[in-house]
């Protein structure tokens, strides 16, 4: 069987909405990867993700995940184990008044034996490195902490894919670093296969894959060199290029010979220090 | 940010922390009926050695026993006054048109040790058992009744929810506030009317938040497999000890001292 996600001629049309949000997207996410979505606001991205773990199922194509239609219902909760996802406003996704609690409801549901659930907790808290917290309440936690909460829920009920949608995009500067740090170890580590959404171009410098979306089209995909790299693209959909990105594209435009490729800060020391 | 605590619960390993909630919850049940039983003031002897006991095992400072009481000060007092002034008998002193009787001061002390018994036993379970447990604890007790048509694991999920959110919502209700207090609104002053219709710019974002919230909520546990109570396992699982049965056991006796200072003397 086929591990992966795989979307296949993919439409979605939300019921009251006359136009598609999600127009022809094939796709493929392969297990181990780490792939990060970028887009302009309302292209389609948290659509897409809901129809990776079938909370949505495709009004036209289909979704299959390591070779399960999504429009099986039977499948569905199959899918929901294999596929976890993290969204955005951490406060709306913790159930439980304990965090030890809470990262025991995803198993719990499963129907995992008590003493499996408790071996999974431990483990998942310890991954996200909140040990220490398994017993506060989590209204009293940091928002980056509360986001590492969701993923350790997510981790305890053991899947290979991680969907996230802009799980930092509430956090300050502290917290996006620590929940970026998780999911980089999540990947490298854990092995788990990492598809995050971000409006953070930082982040998705981070990723194997860049995909980008722009008014439910999928309209470019590649690595981050090769998708950063288009700055004029980007910036005609909307999109930002990550700081160091668009310096180097400035001091080109001034007449300077740097690569048009620079992602980070040593890569960009490296091509400054011939220059001086 | 300022600690908010819901219910009284004070954390603690006593005995009678330990207990399991069902346990607590079904003595506290029937310390309530016993109390109903007793007919005169030497039956009080039972429920009090009772209470008394299980207060030192709880380890928990009568302060916070008396804090639970005061807030019903007032029904306390009522149910005394009431009872002093209406029950009819043999007249002990005289004001105005009122008489007290001597029945109605025996029967006004009777129904307030019976009313202060009452909250006690009641806060001693709360301050004893932490909110999440007592769920689980009510859950499981009602979990006999779901077959007939009781939804004993949906109460269970909306309380724990309620309690998941009640800090989240209070937070926000402060954010709102600060933000309108910001532009001139005012909270606090004017009559009853005028302080209700400056709520409205309140509670209208706090309901439109709350209902995305739930919304929210509603999409991030199905994608956790939610899927109601059936074949749902616990990581935590209730279990009675020896402690618990001990705690019977006391409860037998207590429940054999109200019955026969009630039938037999
Ligand atoms: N519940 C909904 N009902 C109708 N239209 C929606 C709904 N949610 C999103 N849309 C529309 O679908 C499109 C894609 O939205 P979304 O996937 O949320 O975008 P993104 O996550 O990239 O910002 C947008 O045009 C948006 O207005
Ligand atoms: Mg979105």
């Amino acid at each position: 069987m086929a591990a992966e996600i795989l979307a296949e001629g993919v439409c979605y049309r939300y019921s009251q909405a006359p136009d598609m949000a999600l127009k022809d997207v094939d796709l493929r996410i392969r297990k181990g990867e780490f792939v990060a979505i970028i887009g302009p606001n309302g292209s389609g991205k948290s659509t897409l993700a809901k129809l990776f773990n079938g909370l949505f199922v495709p009004t036209k194509g289909k979704v299959t995940v390591d070779g399960l239609d999504t429009r099986d219902r039977d499948n569905v909760w199959k899918i929901r184990q294999k596929a976890g996802m993290v969204f955005q406003n951490p406060d709306n996704q913790i159930v439980a008044t304990v965090v030890e609690e809470d990262v025991a409801f995803g198993p719990e549901n499963l129907g995992v034996p008590p003493e499996e659930i408790r071996r999974r907790v431990d483990e998942a808290l310890e991954i996200v490195e909140l040990k220490d917290f398994a017993q506060k309440p989590p209204h009293l936690l940091s928002g980056g902490q509360k986001q590492r909460v969701a993923i350790a829920g997510i981790i305890a009920m053991r899947p290979d894919y991680i969907i996230m949608d802009e799980p930092t995009a509430m956090l300050d500067p502290v917290g996006r670093k620590e929940v970026i740090n998780t999911v980089k170890r999540l990947n490298r580590e854990e092995g788990k296969t990492i598809v995050l959404i971000t409006h953070f171009m930082e982040e998705a410098v981070e990723a194997d894959r860049v995909i980008v979306m722009s008014e439910g089209y999928v309209i470019m995909e590649g690595s981050p060199r090769e998708i950063f790299s288009k700055v004029d693209k980007l910036k005609a959909i909307g999109l930002d290029i990550p700081q160091v990105t668009e310096l180097a594209h400035r001091l080109r435009g001034r007449g300077l010979t740097i690569r048009n490729d620079v992602l980070t800060i040593d890569e960009m020391v490296e091509c400054l220090c011939p220059l001086l | 940010m300022r600690e908010i605590t819901i219910g009284q619960y004070i954390p603690g390993n006593s005995v009678i922390h330990r207990l399991d909630p069902r346990t607590k919850i079904l003595i506290t049940f029937a310390f309530m009926v016993l109390l109903f039983v007793i007919d005169d003031f030497a039956g009080y002897a039972f429920p009090l050695i009772f209470i008394l006991v299980a207060s030192l095992l709880s380890r928990i400072s009568i302060k916070y026993m008396v804090r639970g009481l005061r807030p019903l000060v007032i029904i306390i007092l009522l149910t005394f006054v009431l009872n002093l002034f209406m029950i009819k008998g043999r007249v002990i002193y005289e004001i105005g048109p009122f008489s007290i009787t001597y029945e109605g001061l025996y029967q006004g002390t009777f129904m307030v040790l019976r009313l202060v018994l009452l909250i006690v036993g009641t806060s001693l379970l709360t301050l004893t058992t932490s909110p999440i447990t007592l769920t689980d604890g009510i859950e499981s007790l009602l979990k006999p009744f779901s077959k007939v048509g009781v939804p004993a694991h949906e109460l269970a999920m909306m309380m724990t929810i309620a309690l998941r959110f009640i800090p989240t919502l209070m937070e926000e209700t402060d954010k709102i506030m600060k933000a309108q207090m910001a532009r001139g609104a005012d909270f606090s002053s004017g009559n009853i009317v005028k302080r209700a219709q400056n709520m409205v710019p309140l509670l209208v974002p706090l309901f439109i938040s709350a209902f995305r919230r739930a919304d929210d909520l509603a999409m991030a546990m199905e994608s956790r497999c939610y899927r109601g109570g059936e074949n749902r396992t616990r990581m935590k699982t209730l279990k009675m000890t020896h402690e618990d049965i001990f705690a019977f056991v006391a409860t037998g006796f207590l429940a054999a001292g109200c019955l026969a200072s009630r039938f037999l003397w």
